[in-house]
């Protein structure tokens, strides 16, 4: 990493040496590494004897991995990097230019390439063919940057580190399935019931945390959400625990059509269309991404109204805020359930989704993911985050399509398991080229005639 | 004879078991400047903030208005229209200087806005050229300059400046101690300061005060702190005359 100015030409030669080198030491620490973890491995038989599994070829496989990328590293890729520094510094920054037309339209382009998306999916893959592609790709994606989009009020605007938002995605989950089932109350009335109710439990949050900041007011909203989930485990009567509700009933569109397969006016039956689920999956596609626009607009709109700057401000600086005017408590309390609102929608609509729920689905792991995906794209940017959860997402579903690591990994292999270490590393190689997420710098809410914003990776945070 | 704007009486604070102010008074009256001298921890920057209610007096009690602010909480305060400009000016670095601004004026929801921020430029051209910069990435006395402007953008009553000259160059310290007697003398502007270049704030000031130890022990006119031999010894000798 010490030398990269050396001329590649006349080291040509020395450079593939060097790697070849380096790869060899790659090669042998990773030997050191696995032996004994990958290696060997320890069964127990039938008999209940532990046994030595020998695991030579995988083992192989993994010094493979670590020499040739160690190799590849070294001889290709820092050299290209290297040369592209070169060329960006060489390349003089035209500040003036006008942004090209994509650059310009580039929310209207997405949002109309996301409404044409299953339609695509469709024609393309047939009707069946595209369920895969509008409920894997499509709507688990679209949940993900909804929950990102409303924790990112709470973490990203108002500066509140949440570690407890799956929370609310449970109470607005949990809202609906009971009330639908026990009331019968159909989607439509739910959905804003189930958001109030999640925004309820977001001041109940706020009221102790009001005096926290940053890493305790982290660990006391982690525990609240671990609270709601152990209360959901345990209060059987009510959320039957950890089986969970099952059968909870699907929404329909505006209570026009339904599609319950034995419903006179299902769908497929009213338009003539062959029976298939897929209709459902592509009205919950555009359902989520109806929520999810709602949540950028408002969050649009909220950035530039009195609420939304002192959320920033109070981000920025507490006591400034109060000595300006501002009451931090009323700020903070709003941040929160507003927050909390959009977590319940996001909730209701994921027990739509699966029709059935349990405490399983709301673990830690999942509020760690929307604040890894809400710090990934750059802490209050909606395209960043967007564009965060479709990498993180979309990349781990990609991975279940991966059968072909079987080839190399042997049989036993499972991509899925893997997602984790993918996000781990995903989430390392990001902080290390764009310490500030995916779009680091802030836009500002008032806009001037000239734009010369200097660009949020040369200001410091904190006060300057 | 002019009326009371602000009276501190017999004020207390402390942090935790530490004693910062033991017993202050100190009055201001409407439209006059007023200034504050003192050395380093003598307690300056406490009373500016207990003002503000954070903290607040154990005892004794601040008046505003005739009113009694001790137990206001800080937002409330600033509604009545007392502005500070902080020490260590406080402004919102990743906010532009424009929206700094516009955050100082969030009292009136941005009624009065289009027509301050101009008054802010003529004052502080330096910020008009800054306006869609930054505020973290401004050089120190910009900052400075936008704390102020921050400050009266919420068209205060009484405006405490904490250190305004702290860090800046002499001829932006003149500037801005130009700005606040214009201020005052144009638009009536009552302030009270803290300062550390005592000559240039006891010259400008109708009334100060020494404090030492978290007590006032000399008050009286500007300019007859400036006379006084003690005061002289201790914040003058030696600094700029
Ligand atoms: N948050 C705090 N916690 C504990 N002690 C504090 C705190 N803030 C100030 N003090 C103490 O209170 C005393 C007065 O501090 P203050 O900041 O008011 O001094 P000052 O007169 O403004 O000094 P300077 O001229 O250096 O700004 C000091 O002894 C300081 O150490
Ligand atoms: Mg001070």
């Amino acid at each position: 990493m010490a030398n990269i100015t050396t001329n590649p030409e006349s080291a040509g030669g020395s450079l593939t040496a060097r790697a070849l080198r380096e790869g060899f030491y790659a090669g042998i620490v990773s030997l050191g590494l696995f032996v004994l973890f990958v290696g060997l491995e320890t069964t127990q038989n039938i008999r209940n004897e532990l046994v030595l599994r020998q695991r030579w070829g995988l083992l192989l496989t993994f010094v493979l991995v670590a020499a040739v990328g160690r190799f590849l590293t070294v001889a290709y890729v820092r050299p290209w990097v290297a040369a592209r520094k070169a060329a960006a510094v060489a390349r003089v920054r035209d500040e003036s230019a006008p942004d090209s037309f994509f650059k310009r339209n580039f929310n209207a382009i997405a949002i109309v390439a996301l409404i044409l998306y299953p339609i695509l999916a469709m024609l393309i893959f047939g009707v069946q063919g595209s369920l895969k592609w509008v409920d894997n790709f499509g709507i688990q994606i679209l949940i993900y940057v909804m929950l990102a989009w409303g924790l990112n009020i709470v973490v990203g605007l108002a500066g509140l580190l949440d570690l407890g938002y799956v929370a609310f995605y449970a109470v607005g989950a949990y809202s609906y399935a009971l009330l639908s089932q026990h009331f019968g109350f159909s989607f439509w009335v739910l959905l804003p019931l189930a958001g109030i109710l999640a925004a309820f439990w977001g001041m109940i949050l706020g009221f102790p945390v009001l005096r926290l900041k940053g890493d305790y007011l982290a660990i006391v909203t982690l525990a609240f959400g671990e609270i709601i989930r152990l209360v959901l485990i345990n209060w059987t009567e009510v959320t039957r625990g950890t089986f969970g509700i099952s059968s909870i009933p699907k929404a329909s569109v505006f209570g026009i059509w339904s599609f319950d397969v034995g419903a006179a006016n299902n769908f497929a039956k009213v338009f003539g269309l062959p029976m298939s689920s897929a209709y459902y999956k592509v009205f919950l596609f555009y359902l989520i991404l109806a929520l999810a626009l709602l949540t950028a607009y408002v969050t649009i709109r909220l950035r530039r109204m009195p609420v939304g700057r002192a959320w920033e401000a109070l981000r920025e600086d507490e006591i400034a805020c109060r000595s300006l005017g501002i009451n931090t408590v009323t700020t903070k309390l709003t941040a929160f359930s507003i927050g909390a609102m959009f977590g319940g929608f996001a909730g209701s609509f994921f027990a739509v989704r699966q029709g059935f729920v349990s405490p399983e689905s709301f673990v830690f792991l999942e509020s760690a993911i929307i604040l890894s995906i809400v710090v990934l794209g750059g802490m209050g940017s909606l395209v960043g985050i967007a564009v965060a959860a479709a990498v993180m997402v979309g990349g781990t579903e990609l991975l279940r399509e991966m059968q072909f690591l079987k080839q190399i990994f042997g049989p036993d292999f499972t991509p899925e398991l893997y997602r984790m270490l993918i996000f781990g590393l995903a989430m390392v190689i990001v902080m290390v080229w764009k310490p500030r997420g995916f779009v680091g710098s802030r836009e500002p809410t008032a806009f001037l005639k000239e734009r010369k914003a200097v660009s949020g990776s040369f200001t410091k945070e904190g006060h300057g | 004879m002019s009326d009371t704007l602000l009276s501190v009486q017999g004020v207390e604070t402390y942090y935790g078991n530490i004693r910062a102010l033991a017993g202050v008074d100190v009055e201001v009256k409407k439209g006059e400047i007023a200034c504050l001298i003192g050395a380093n921890g003598a307690g300056k920057s406490t009373l500016m903030m207990t003002i503000c209610g954070s903290p607040q007096a154990r005892t004794g009690s601040v008046i505003f208005e005739g009113r009694d602010i001790t137990r206001m909480p800080t937002h409330e305060i600033a509604r009545l229209r007392i502005a500070q400009s902080p020490e260590g000016r406080r402004i919102f670095p990743r906010m532009t200087v424009y929206e700094n601004l516009q955050m100082g004026a969030s009292l009136d929801n941005l009624k009065y806005f289009n027509e301050d921020v101009e008054k802010i430029y003529t004052l502080f051209p330096r910020l008009k050229e800054r306006q869609a910069q930054r505020g973290g990435t401004l050089s120190g006395g910009e900052q400075q300059m936008l704390s102020i402007g921050r400050a009266l953008m919420a068209r205060p009553k009484l405006l405490l400046l904490d250190e305004p000259s702290l860090g800046l160059a002499p001829l932006i310290v003149k500037q801005i101690f130009d700005a606040i007697k214009v201020l005052n003398q144009e638009q009536g502007l009552t302030v009270f300061l803290v300062e550390q270049n005592a000559f240039a704030a006891l010259k400008l000031s109708d009334r100060a005060y020494v404090m030492v130890n978290g007590k006032v022990t000399m008050r009286g006119t500007g300019k007859e702190l400036l006379a006084n031999p003690e005061v002289r010894a201790a914040y003058l000798e030696g600094g700029r005359h």
